[in-house]
């Protein structure tokens, strides 16, 4: 028993004695592809130097951040979304820093490259788009998609994915785009008619990719990268921009009191040159150098946001209308979409079996029923105004909140407001039902 | 007066230890949900929670997949103990072994694993679909959900089933056939009832694992059930949302209320058999029909449950598998990369082996103070540390970091929830409860007369535990090591949290962020392989042990 303590205690210590020198810790949402090889090339290029990765989704990186702040081993944040820099900014947990390397735009797309208080860096630019399994297509006769309205025609029902946009920070920003690019009320018409269509919507922004890649459904909302490391691995997937996208930057950014902070601003710098820019293009890595110059080295039919002015300018982001009212958007889609999405779909295909037996008959009882039925699936619970009302918007703030805080709704809840919402639009999607097969019967 | 010393004390600081590493992140979860906006106290979180219909069809869907989880565990899992242990069946260590390994499902590969196999799309649905022209939806919905489940979590079933026929003293079932019982009277008179504490058990666990299970809903994409609602509120609307919380209080109050309801079905009954004859039943030999039978039974059951990580080892092999039966071609590649990160694997080992020790001994003391002493409060003991199997990992993470971290290390100013070995603590208190079953399980069947004569006779509580309880529980402590050790392996959401730095990460957090790339699958497959490698192997030796400890006990006396 002793022999056995001895060997335990001694194991105990064993992982502790390596002493630290001339080293980074950076905390990242990216995946090992992405890290590794970043790591590789700029410990090769300062040998003096380790990179300690700790991979951390997202949400739990800044978790992470937050709750070790008081004894920070941190250097660096590294991470796509920006408003999880904004977070980790608002609670002053970021160092400035504004890198040296030159030849890098201020914006891609109409979105800014750099936080324009120089809190953090962008290094690579990502869209997003529609990526697709050619072989599903192929097995269900089905054509590629272009634009977003495609995938609210009937022929996808049941053959798409998209991740909630409270799961993955990436999907807000689609989300919030397609409200921004239509209008609050239009958007989230547009949002349910394509919802209508999902078979799932996944809880990890990288199960979309996942599906897509295994063929468990056809076609899939992603980000760029994923679409593009896709292809880059071997699988049957293609992918595409719409129209409406936003172009943002992932980004990097020092945490205040970084113990190795020459370390960390060197690792940001090594980023932005060329040689760390070309290690994007990486066929399992693939995201949108932010150096114009980087791209002439980029394969084929790769986009280029610099030359293709088409991509992520069609919307001008409006990035403080999307941060203040970002935890209700949040909820509203998975009010809306998430959790009902069987009553969602029973509806959507109702009233595509009504339509399609009202073909070009000419019976305006059942037109009615049906436009009826489908205005009730664009109803929204809550007026634009009220979901843009800074007040409102407080009783979905993440922080613990104060009574003074929310002076004109003290006392009201956010699980209140859900259930509310949430009696609504079971309510509208039920009676929207019933209007469509009244309509079908009328035929 | 040494050995009732000796006992409170251990009392005491296994009480201290859950108390630190358990109850105050308990205790944290309980009060936050009794908060109001202003910080005061309020049952309004709770009236809310009653008061909306998503949360109480998830109360519903969640007993309802947890119900019908255990109905369709217990198929899979009655045959194939039964017949293995009944009988003399060629391979039944084998068996036993390989029915166990559903239950290391690593995280994420496995879920796109039985998508590549059973989802609308996957080998068995195209195959259909060539064939007959139809698909079977197995996994869609809260269906899927107890497809997947139960093919999961039957082990428990099993080992604890297992456990308790190799206990069923020989001489019980031979007194009833002197009386006259026989076939299916003497199974349902003796057998039967002697077996129900591990049937009992291993339900018990599955009903609470499937209840509490966040995994397999969220990556089947189910939300509509009470674990994923508690999960997808505390990480999408905060840690400070009440509902999250409100939620985490009402599983760890059912899981409360099913230990409890698994003990009132055992209630009142002693299952404890005097002469400790060990050996299990008489052995028999099949009839030919029977034969051909039980092993079409075995096999078919077995090829379903181990499908999953049939489909792992052919991912971890495959170049591209994407809308087709089999992958497009196969590569040694993967693990190429597996090797070169072989730290992970290294980790594991290190970790699990010492948190299921710790569970191990923890389980044995708990289960006896709880079992044989009369001390004050020993229930809340057993309650404590099952109420572990009720608190998301990912709250207990959040909860270390905020607990821990502030305190450093002596040695070294790092921060102590840093430190690798908080992994190990955690991993054993959340495995705890598995042990803790298996060791309730076994020395509920082991009668108090063996002590109590060993008293008489002047052996110290040491000599007893060492030369009689220890032995006698010997499958019980040896199945709750494997338990634990192996579901701590593919062990992710408290991991998650703490890992600090990738040398300290274990391999379940290495096939996580493999499996966030396109083309990490391989190697995250091939991570999950070398993790079921390895826990059969530790699940095939100690079977071996088991089995070789019953031999030199001379009891595996053959009786044609």
């Amino acid at each position: 028993m002793k022999k056995l303590l001895a060997i335990f205690i001694a194991l105990l210590f064993a992982s502790n004695s390596f002493a630290a020198s001339g080293k980074v810790v950076v905390v990242t949402s990216f995946p090992k592809d992405l890290s590794g090889k970043f790591k590789a090339a700029f410990e090769k290029k300062y040998p003096g130097v380790t990179v300690e990765v700790v991979g951390k989704k997202t949400t739990a990186g800044i978790k992470y951040i937050q709750e070790t702040k008081s004894n920070n081993g941190t250097d660096l944040f590294w991470a796509s979304a920006p408003d999880a820099f904004e977070v980790l900014k608002g609670d002053s947990l970021l160092a400035k820093y504004t890198s040296k390397v030159k030849g890098i735009p201020s914006k891609v797309g109409s979105y800014p490259v750099n936080d324009p208080d120089g809190f953090y860096t962008g290094f690579a630019a990502a869209g997003y788009g529609m990526m697709w399994n050619t072989r599903y297509l192929k097995a269900n006769k089905l054509p590629a998609p272009k634009e977003w309205i495609d995938l609210a025609k009937p022929i996808y029902f049941g053959h798409t994915g998209m991740s909630a946009p409270s799961r993955s920070g990436t999907t807000h920003l689609t989300v919030e785009t397609l409200l921004q690019g239509n209008g609050f009320n239009k958007g989230w018409a547009k949002m349910k008619n394509i919802a209508g269509n999902f078979k799932t919507v996944t809880a990890r922004s990288f199960g979309v990719p996942d599906g897509v890649n295994s063929g468990d459904f056809g076609i899939g909302i992603v980000i760029d990268f994923f679409g593009l490391s896709s292809i880059g691995s071997g699988f049957p997937v293609g992918f595409v921009y719409p129209t409406v996208t936003t172009l943002v930057p992932a980004n990097i950014g020092v945490i205040k009191n970084a113990p190795n902070s020459a370390n960390a601003k060197l690792f940001i710098d090594f980023l932005l040159t060329p040689q760390g820019q070309e290690i994007l293009l990486d066929p399992k890595i693939r995201r949108l150098p932010v150096n114009p110059k980087t791209y002439s080295k980029a394969p084929k039919d790769f986009p280029n946001p610099f030359k293709d002015s088409s991509i992520g300018a069609a919307v001008k982001f409006d990035v403080l209308l999307s941060k203040s009212r970002y935890n209700l958007v949040n909820s509203l889609f998975d009010v809306m979409i998430t959790y009902r999405l069987d009553d969602l779909r029973a509806t959507m295909s109702a009233i595509y079996k009504a339509e399609k037996a009202l073909g070009n008959k000419n019976n305006p009882k059942a037109k009615k029923l049906i436009a009826d039925a489908r205005a009730l699936v664009a109803k929204l619970p809550i007026s634009e105004a009220k979901a843009n009302d800074p007040d409102f918007n407080k009783i979905f703030k993440k922080k613990r909140k104060k009574a003074k805080d929310i002076s004109k709704y003290a006392g009201t809840r956010q699980a209140e407001v859900e259930a509310d919402w949430d009696k609504q639009v079971v309510s509208n999607y039920k009676q929207a039902k019933q209007k469509a097969e009244q309509a079908l019967k009328s035929l | 007066m040494f050995k009732n010393l000796f006992l409170k004390s251990t009392a005491i600081f296994i009480g201290l230890f859950l108390f630190i590493f358990l109850a105050v992140p308990i205790v944290q979860v309980f009060y936050v949900s009794f908060l109001d906006q202003n910080g005061h106290f309020t049952f309004l979180n709770f009236y809310d929670f009653f008061q909306s219909a998503l949360f109480i069809e998830s109360l519903y869907n969640s007993f309802y997949v947890a119900s019908m989880s255990v109905i369709l565990a217990s198929f899979f899992a009655i045959p194939l103990a039964y017949f293995t242990a009944r009988f003399n069946f060629k391979g039944s260590v084998l068996i036993q072994s390989l029915g166990f390994i559903p239950l290391i499902m690593p995280p994420f590969v496995g879920a796109v694993a039985m998508k590549l196999l059973f989802g609308t799309n996957g080998s068995v649905n195209l195959m259909l679909d060539q064939w007959f022209g139809f698909k079977i939806p197995f996994m869609e919905g809260l269906n899927g959900v107890i497809f997947v489940e139960s093919i999961h979590y039957f082990p428990f079933i099993l080992i604890n089933l297992i456990s308790s026929l190799n206990n069923i003293d020989r001489t019980m079932e031979e007194s009833a056939q002197t009386l006259g019982a026989k076939g299916f009277r003497l199974f349902r008179r003796i057998v039967l009832p002697l077996s129900m504490p591990g049937y009992i058990a291993g339900a018990s666990l599955v009903f609470l694992k499937v209840f509490d299970d966040l995994g397999t809903p969220l990556l089947l994409d189910v939300n509509n059930m009470l674990a994923p609602q508690a999960y997808l509120r505390i990480s999408s609307i905060g840690i400070n949302d009440p509902m999250g919380y409100v939620i985490g209080v009402i599983l760890v109050l059912t899981s409360v209320a099913a230990v409890w309801v698994a003990k009132l079905a055992l209630g009142g009954k002693d299952y404890s058999m005097l002469q400790k004859g060990g050996g299990g039943m008489v052995k028999r030999n099949f009839l030919p029909h029977q034969k051909f039978f039980a092993y079409s039974v075995v096999f078919l059951i077995l090829f379903l449950v181990l499908s999953p990580h049939i489909a792992l080892a052919l991912l971890s092999f495959g170049t591209v598998w994407s809308f087709s039966i089999l992958p497009d071609a196969f590569t040694f590649s993967h693990y190429k990369a597996v090797f070169e990160n072989s730290v992970f694997i290294k980790n594991t080992m290190l970790y699990c082996s010492i948190a299921a020790l710790i569970d191990i001994v923890l389980a044995f003391f708990i289960s006896y103070i709880v079992l044989r002493t009369k001390f004050v409060g020993r229930q809340l003991l057993d309650y404590i540390a099952m109420s572990a199997l009720a608190i998301p990992g990912l709250v207990l993470g959040i909860g270390y970091l905020r607990t821990f971290y502030s305190v450093n290390l002596p040695w070294n100013d790092k921060p102590l929830a840093s430190w690798w070995f908080m992994i190990v603590i955690i991993l054993a208190v959340r495995r705890l409860p598995y042990a803790l079953r298996a060791c309730n399980a076994v020395l509920m069947q082991i009668s108090k007369y063996l002590e109590e004569s060993a008293e008489t006779l002047g052996a110290k509580k040491t000599t007893i535990f060492r030369k009689i309880l220890i032995p006698l529980m010997m499958g019980g402590l040896l199945a709750g090591f494997i338990t634990s050790f192996s579901t701590a392996t593919v062990e992710l959401s408290a991991t998650i949290m703490l890992v600090s730095t990738e040398t300290d990460a274990p391999l379940a957090y290495a096939i996580y962020s493999y499996m966030q790339t396109a083309a990490g699958r391989g190697p995250g497959a091939g991570f999950g392989v070398i993790g079921v490698l390895i826990v059969t192997a530790g699940t095939y030796l100690s079977q071996l042990i088991i089995e070789k400890n019953y031999k030199q006990r001379g009891m595996e006396a053959k009786i044609d």
